[in-house]
This record gives structure tokens, sequence and C-alpha cells, in this order.
């Protein structure tokens, strides 16, 4: 989002009648575009004020002499934001704020190295790869509730997981168990995303430059190292900063599958949604609001260091070897 | 999440409305609400999803009788979390769509105290005839705020055959019996492999259930008679630290901890548990002859045990209660009577083993024939305990479940989590 830039059109063209031509373009595109701006700041745009205007107001929750909630919103500034530091509800919140960011450092970092070789094995021709990849991205198009449900059930504890390690682990219960029931399903369900992205960058790669490799004497995993992985970076970044924004506000994989209040499964998204139904929608607007600005400023941080080439703006500015063009056209066009 | 920012004025243009509405029944109970119960027309009855299959014939019913005020039913998730939010959040948008309600009792307070639901006349209705403890957790502040539509009280399912043969003919009514039974019935052969007891023990509603009746059947209460919380008692120990030593001895299984209704029920019909704490609709279900159940006809039911003599159940059940911003509210209220009448309820005990309102019910010969539990559910909805009355229900039962779910899995001693559920509750309701 911090890299929206329009840079077509800022190098001075060489001739005047191109300029005009650029001119009367540009203003074209101005008003092709409104519309869709005009969506953008509607459905994106007005939540994210709204949310941040409600989060300085508090629901109270007091009873009159007669025995009613006493109705209306109270302004109350930042407060709502001080109360999520201080106290239990402090700890609460950097407990569910770990846990955020280790579920999703742990399950991208998996499911990268599992997504990367699902490409592989979908990238080879063989017979019956229309079956297989269709088959690796079925976990994908399962809705997130309803494969946290069918985990549940294996995860039950006299369910398949049990039966299969021979021993009665309680997954749903309070604990490191928990962690992993979750990172397990959500592993299983999202490695064919970041498969998908890294199969369409792989399909650009031209079998010349793997030739030449093999006739220089080069090992397969050097052709990885050297070839394959370099060739493949812009896609993968970008699925991988997809994948770390999904992760960030995880909710419905923990709290169907494990249950709301436990702990060590418990994220920002799910504090904001218990807010929410108690009727607290302040506070709840409060959480979301520092949720995100979280993942702005992990993406944000994300682009800068890694340079994820999100929207595909950086061939215009410094040329590229004619291959990595193309990749990044491919990537830029394939991304959902 | 968001809200609409107009809500001061309309706040205050509802509140006068419910004021005046209100205003002239200060402390003469039911009369002046009626008054304010006008408009006819179609309307919905929101609930649950429907479970029981004859609903919509009820329904089908009322609609031919009066075709110009038909009831379209909506049906919510299973999940009573998810209901009641649907219901709030509907009323937080001041929407008609919702008319009838049918209100979990535990939400009563809440509900009214929120101005959700309107106050009812109570003079229209044959409360007389109702249990006592299923009106009145329809009330709030002595004032009706909902009918009851449907009861539940909490029963010990018990294995017949498993304790004749270790030669017990009685069922337990106390938790020491309870724990003698399970070990004459352990050292039999038929008994091996058989789990003690288990109730509802996953972090959810069903939790604080349970916590709640172990509790009350030592003798000790969450809130007072005034709503006082009163929980960090020797009594509340005493009854919380059965649950926990039945963890720490085996007597529960320790998967027992995961169990919500289906997983116990489940265990239950495998054979897997002696004695099981449930609600009355496992009966017709565990008796069932088409091999779902191996445990058909080799149980029966008896009152919950509990520390010195029979126990106490939590008192579950749903009322229906008219929406505050519902523009028909007279159809609303002549539907209720419909649907919460004695011969409705009588059919929707032969129809689904829904356990009914009335007394005169419970007390019909030829009905005990056919349902010899209702006895036993009578008794135990007669001495349940509805669960706290607490306005902000949601934050109270939550704190409940993280109290008695760290003491049952030992991350904290029972007199712990009493004494900091008890510091919670007093947060809870004294602002």
């Amino acid at each position: 989002m911090a890299t929206i830039e329009a840079p077509a059109g800022k190098k001075p063209p060489p001739t005047t009648n191109r300029a005009v031509d650029t001119r009367q373009q540009g203003r074209l595109a101005r008003l092709l575009l409104t519309p869709t701006m005009l969506v953008l700041l509607i459905v994106i745009g007005y939540p994210i004020l709204a949310g941040t205007y409600q989060s300085l107001f508090s629901q109270s929750q007091g009873v009159d002499e007669s025995g009613f909630v006493v109705q209306g919103d109270q302004f109350v500034g930042l407060d709502n934001y001080a109360a999520i530091f201080s106290g239990d509800s402090g700890a609460r919140f950097w407990n569910a704020f770990y846990n955020t960011t280790y579920f999703t450092v742990v399950t991208v970092t998996l499911e990268v190295i599992l997504g990367v070789a699902m490409a592989l094995i979908m990238n080879r021709a063989f017979r019956s790869k229309g079956l297989i990849r269709a088959s690796i991205l079925i976990p994908w198009a399962i809705p997130t509730v309803v494969s946290a449900l069918l985990w549940r059930w294996i995860f039950d504890a006299n369910g398949i997981a049990n039966d299969l390690l021979g021993t009665q682990v309680l997954w749903s219960t309070d604990g490191a168990q928990a962690q992993w029931a979750v990172i397990i399903a959500d592993v299983w369900k999202t490695s064919p995303f970041i498969g998908l992205l890294v199969l369409a960058g792989l399909q650009v790669i031209p079998s010349e430059v793997y030739e030449a490799a093999r006739v220089d004497g080069a090992s397969a995993l050097r052709q990885f190292w050297s070839i394959t992985l370099p060739l493949v970076k812009p896609a993968l970044l970008v699925a991988v900063l997809f994948r770390i924004l999904d992760g960030l506000r995880m909710f419905d994989l923990p709290y169907v599958l494990v249950g709301q209040g436990k702990p060590s499964v418990e994220t920002v998204s799910i504090l904001a949604f218990l807010e929410n139904s108690n009727v607290r929608f302040g506070a709840a607007a409060a959480y979301a609001v520092i949720l995100f600005l979280y993942i702005v400023v992990v993406a944000y941080a994300f682009v800068r260091l890694l340079g994820a080439d999100v929207i595909g703006d950086a061939k215009q500015k410094t040329p590229r070897p004619a291959g990595r063009r193309r990749l990044r056209t491919v990537a830029k066009g394939d991304m959902p | 999440m968001r809200r609409r920012s107009s809500a001061v004025g309309a706040m205050t243009a509802i509140a006068a409305l419910v004021l005046t509405a209100c205003g002239g029944g200060g402390g003469g109970g039911g009369g002046a609400a009626s008054t304010a119960l006008e408009g006819v027309g179609p309307i919905t009855l929101v609930q649950g999803k429907d479970t029981s299959g004859f609903l919509q014939e009820i329904l089908d019913d009322w609609n031919a009788q009066n075709p110009d005020q038909t009831v379209t039913l909506i049906e919510l998730p299973e999940s009573a979390d998810a209901q009641r939010q649907q219901m709030i959040q509907n009323a937080q948008a001041q929407s008609d769509a919702y008319d009838v309600l049918s209100v979990d009792n535990v939400w009563t307070a809440e509900f009214a105290a929120n101005r959700y639901i309107v106050e009812l006349p109570e003079d229209q209705f044959p409360v007389a005839d109702m249990l006592p403890p299923v009106i009145d957790s329809a009330r709030y502040l002595d004032r009706l705020y909902a009918v009851p539509s449907e009861s539940d009280g909490g029963l010990l399912y018990y294995r017949t055959d498993l304790l004749e043969g270790a030669g017990i003919t009685e069922p337990p009514t106390t938790w020491a019996e309870l724990g003698e039974a399970c070990a004459a019935v352990a050292a039999t052969p038929a008994g091996a492999g058989v789990a003690c007891y288990a109730g509802q023990f996953e972090k959810y509603e069903g939790l604080t259930v349970n916590f709640a009746e172990a509790v009350n059947g030592a003798g000790g209460v969450i809130t007072d008679d005034e709503g006082n919380p009163n929980v960090n008692t020797p009594e509340a120990q005493a009854g919380l630290d059965f649950l926990v030593n039945g963890f720490s001895t085996g007597q529960i299984p320790a998967e027992a901890i995961t169990y919500k209704e289906e997983e116990g029920r489940r265990a239950f019909m495998e054979g897997r548990l002696l004695f099981h704490r449930q609600w009355p609709y496992q009966y017709s279900l565990a008796n069932a002859t088409d091999g779902s159940s191996q445990v058909a006809g080799l149980f029966a039911v008896a009152p919950l045990p509990g520390l010195d003599g029979p126990g106490v159940s939590s008192l579950g059940g749903h009322a229906l209660g008219i929406s505050t911003y519902a523009k028909n509210k007279a159809t609303a209220l002549e539907f209720i009577k419909f649907y919460t009448s004695k011969e409705q309820s009588q059919l929707y005990l032969e129809l689904g083993s829904k356990a009914p309102i009335y007394t005169s019910i419970y007390d019909d010969a030829s009905l005990q024939a056919e349902f010899p539990y209702l006895p036993v559910l009578k008794d135990s909805i007669l001495s349940a305990v509805p669960r706290p009355k607490v306005v902000r229900y949601g934050d109270a039962t939550l704190a409940i479940q993280d109290a008695a779910y760290g003491a049952l899995t030992g991350t904290v001693t029972s007199e712990e989590a009493l004494n900091q559920l008890q510091t919670e509750l007093e947060a809870l309701t004294t602002n």
C-alpha cells in the first residue's frame, strides 16, 4: 500500500507529439480510474476511518437505578488504547500479539518450504500432471472454517491423529499441542497457495537456461540455488507477503479448531472479536486498529527490506534482462 | 465493529419511546407493558437451528389459522454464542427484521437491561402452572420479559447393567457413593475399561453449567440472592474439588476435558462411561435400537448427586421474547401465547422429547408411562438453580470458564481459582 505510485509517463518523451499523446492518455487514465478509486475509498478508506473513530468511544455498561443499562457512547479519547496496554488486559494483549507473530513466522516458513516443493513437483512434466495439480490445490479451495472443523475431528481425543500416533494427545486443550494443531492445519491449507504462485513463476523460466547450466556441469542443487530460486524470487516474495498479511489476522482456525479462551492460541483478532461480542465496540475497534497498524508496519518493512515487487513497477525504472522482465509481467498477471 | 455514528440521536429517540412505554408501569408489574404491544401483521420467529424437525409444521398450523399474520422462521447458527451475538447485532442496528426472539434463559437479564426485549403482561399467561424456577428465569427485576417455551435440566445417566453386575441396586445420591459405585464396577469383569464419570468440561458454556452444578451441589453459590458474587467459600471449593479430584484421580477420564455434549454422548453410547451428566435429549438417542447406541435399554436416569445428598442442576431452556424494534408486537404476543400453550408444550414433548414447562404435564400419569424420566426431570428442574443473573453475563461466563478450566487442568489450585473468580465477578457487577 505504501508503494503505490504512478511512474508511467514520468520520463521525458523523445518527441513533442508523443508528449501531447501522453498527456491526453494521462487525463483519460485519470478519468477511467476515478470510479475504481471511489469504490476503493468507500470499501477500504471509509471502514478504516470509521473504525478508528469508533475506537475513541466507549459503550457504557453500567445500570441505572431501575436496572436498565445506561445507553449511548461516550467519547473517551485514547482510553481504550491505554486499557489494552495496562494491567491484566495488557498481559493478555502481549500474549495474543506474541501468538499472532509466532503463528505467522512458523506457518509462513513451513509453507514456503512445502509450497516450493509442491511447485517443483507440479512443474515437472509427467503423466496425470493435471490430477496432481488439482489435488494439491484442494485444501486451498476449502473454506477455512470448514477445514478447521475437519481438523477438529482429526484432532479429537479419539480422532485419527491420536490413532496414528498411538498416544492420546488432547490437542484442543490449552498448551503447545493446541498451537501445533493450528500450525499443522494452517500449513496444510495454505501451502498450495504458495505452490500455485511459485508454479506460475517457474513456468516462465526458459528451459534454455537449464540446458546451458547442464552443459556447464551444474548439479541439480546448484541449478536450484542459482537459477530457479533467483528467477522465481519475485513471485515467491509476493506470495510470502500475502501469506504474512493473512497470518497476522488469523482468526478462524484457532477459534474453531481449538476454541475460545485458550491463551496459547489467542490472537489479536480473537481479542477484537470477544470485545465485539460483548458489545464493547470501542475496545474492539481499538484492537482492530492496533492490528491494522501492525500489519501496515510489517508489510512496509517487508516491501522495503526484501524489495517485493508487489505492483510490478520496478521494471520501468531500471531496465533488466529480458528474461527477468517477462517473468515479472507474468508473475504480476497471475496474482489472484 | 463499526456502528452508525448517528447513534446518539437515534438512541435518544428510542429511549424516549421506551421510557414512555415503561413509564406508567413503574412498580405495577405487567399492566402498562401491554398497552405498548401494538401492530398486527406478519412476524418472524428467530431461534437457533431447528434440530427438532417439527417446528415448521407448527408454524404452518398457525399460519393456516392466521393467514394475515404469518410467522416466518429465521434460523440462526447452532451455537448459543453465535445466536446471542446476532440477536444483539440486530438490536444494535435497531432492525425490525427480528420480531419474536427465542432467548436462552441466561440472556434474559442482559437483553432486558439493554432493552433489547420488551416487558410482557404476566397476567395474560398461565404462569401459575409453570414450574417456578422456569418462569423465574424469564423475569428480570420481578418483571416478565419472556415466556418459557422449553426447559432443560441436567440428569445423571447411569448404566443399570454394570451397577447390577456389581450388586448395586440404587443409583448414587452423593459424590462419595458415586465413587464407591465406580470402584465396585471397576472390580467386575464387565466394568474394565469403562470410565467412571464425565460431564461437559471443554471451555465453553457447558463448563459454566457443570461448574455451577458442582458448586451448588456442595451448598455453595456463585452469586447470592441479591446478585452479589459469593463464590470464594469453603462450600464452593468443596464443589470445585469434586471435579478437580475427579480429574487427578482418573475418576473423570483425562479426555473429558475436551467433552462438550456430543463428545460425551458418543462416549456414553459407545459404552465407555458408567455415569454421565447430560441433558434429557440424550435419552431417546441412547435408547435408539438402530445400532447407533450400544447401551440401548441398559441405562436409566437419576437426579444429579451432590456432596451430602441429591445435587442441584443448572437450569437450561429457552423463552420467547419480543424485540423492542419489532413492528407487529400484538401479533407477536398472540403467537407467543399460542406457542407456549400447554397443548403445544405437550406436543413438543411427544414429538421431540423436549422438557415441558407445565407442572401438570409432568404429573400426567399416561405421559409418565411413555416418558419414564419425567418425574426425575421435574425434580431436577424444581431444584435447579439458575446460572448467575448478571447483566454482563457474557463476561461473567468467560470469567467462570477461565477459573474452572484453570483448576481442572491444574494450572491453578481451586482456592486460587475461586479467589480470582470472586475478584473478577465483583468487578463485573459493581460498575
